[in-house]
């Protein structure tokens, strides 16, 4: 693994911020324009519910380089509630925000991989990797 | 003592500015972009320092570092460039006088900081305010000329609209198109409202929660939202996150938007017949 940055999340304008270094890396790892999308958003919805449950948070990019594999992997980290029951979050519509309930189940989607860890007051961390085609 | 000092370092003025210029260049090298020419650097440091003694003499002239701190913002400098200064200002200062000064005891030594610190810490803190407030003010401004071009909406012919969305829409974006669009919808009398997110960079769900909001409400108030202009990646990254965008029509591009709204209020483009045509059918007609 190499090429390691850090984002912090505390404003709504650290989303775009974390966005657009996501962007820069994967266009920089040679991902197209509609993987280059889907790992911007994948990160958008991350870096909003750091900014929406926790407050405040942190996604580390990192670019994966082995021999058989090239890819992208964020590990968006954050101290906050942590999520009461995964399998409720990770389903389509389930929302205590009010807003669609597609973020967790969606960046599952449109990830390659996806590993989510929460434990009850200490937080959350999620990591997701796309690979490049 | 504090005035005995001042003088001092009045009178010896030349030599001080002397050492400070020595100390600052070499300072330029590590700290600051080597794009700022050798000339613009000599010229700003002389201000610089005409700056700091300008205001130890007379205290407290508010309008020439006011002036400066301005001038540095317009420029781009970083604010380190001033902090440096002062900072070297202060040490070769004090070497200075207590270089000139004959018996030098640790009482000596405290006095001689105090009054040297008693002099450069308002112009540090004044520098700084001012260079952070100019800041502020410029921050202030482009937010609101950002805002100024948040949500337009264009009558653009009668009972159609269009909404053209640029750029990332944050939580008070959001609220300023739903608020614009019912505006909008009610003042033009509109039948349809094209919403047009070409220039939108990346659709997640908060954004597409308040598309579709808008579009419900467009609805409730008695029109058509068309959500138009949404490109080949984004079309995908919706399919992927499961985002139901069902509920109104959506279409590729503003053109075939514009179509379709044309078609909902009854209405057709049609290619005229040019002008040579037209005389050619008048004559015929004459001809008979």
């Amino acid at each position: 693994m190499s090429l390691q940055s850090r984002v912090n999340i505390q404003k709504e304008w650290d989303i775009v911020g974390a966005r657009q270094v996501g962007r820069d890396i994967a266009k920089k790892t040679g991902f197209g324009t509609v993987d280059q999308a889907r790992i911007a958003t994948a990160i958008s919805e991350l870096a909003r519910n750091i900014y929406l449950y926790a407050s405040s948070g942190q996604i580390y990019f990192e670019v994966i380089d082995n021999i058989n594999q090239k890819g992208i992997c964020m590990i968006a980290v954050d101290k906050g509630p942590g999520i009461d029951d995964i399998s409720q979050a990770m389903e389509d519509g389930f929302t205590t925000s009010g807003g669609l309930g597609a973020g967790l189940p969606g960046v599952k989607r449109l990830m390659d991989v996806f590993d989510i860890k929460s434990e009850k007051g200490k937080g959350t961390e999620i990591k997701a990797i796309k690979w490049l085609r | 003592m504090d005035d005995k000092f001042k003088r001092i370092a009045l009178e010896n003025s030349d030599s001080i500015v002397q050492m400070w210029m020595e100390e600052v260049d070499i300072s330029k090298d590590d700290n600051y972009t080597t794009t700022i020419s050798d000339e613009l650097f000599e010229s700003t440091n002389r201000e610089f320092v005409n700056v700091i003694f300008t205001s130890i003499k007379n205290q407290g002239s508010s309008k020439i570092l006011e002036d400066f701190s301005e001038k540095l913002v317009n420029l781009g400098w970083p604010l380190s460039y001033i902090t440096d200064g002062l900072h070297i200002f202060r040490r070769v200062t004090i070497d200075y006088i207590l270089s000139q000064s004959e018996q030098v005891d640790s009482a000596f030594i405290s006095n001689v900081l105090q009054s040297v610190d008693a002099w450069v810490e308002p112009i540090i803190r004044q520098l700084v305010n001012e260079y952070s407030g100019s800041w502020e003010n410029i921050v202030s401004l482009q937010r609101l000329a950002l805002q100024e071009l948040s949500a337009p909406l264009i009558p653009v012919m009668d009972n159609i609209t269009i909404m053209p969305l640029i750029g990332t829409i944050d939580t008070e974006r959001a609220k300023l198109i739903m608020e614009n669009v019912l505006e909008g919808v009610i003042k033009h009398n509109s039948e349809v409202v094209l919403m047009d997110i070409t220039g939108v960079p990346v659709v997640d769900t908060m954004v597409a929660h308040h598309i579709i909001q808008a579009a419900e409400a467009v609805r409730l108030v008695g029109a058509t939202c068309i959500l138009v202009g949404i490109r080949p990646e984004i079309a995908q990254t919706i399919v992927n996150l499961g985002i139901d965008l069902g509920k109104f029509p959506t279409k590729s591009s503003l053109k075939k938007g514009f179509q379709k709204a044309l078609e909902i209020t009854n209405r057709k483009v049609e290619t005229i017949s040019s002008k040579e045509e037209i005389k050619n059918m008048l004559k015929s007609l004459n001809g008979e």
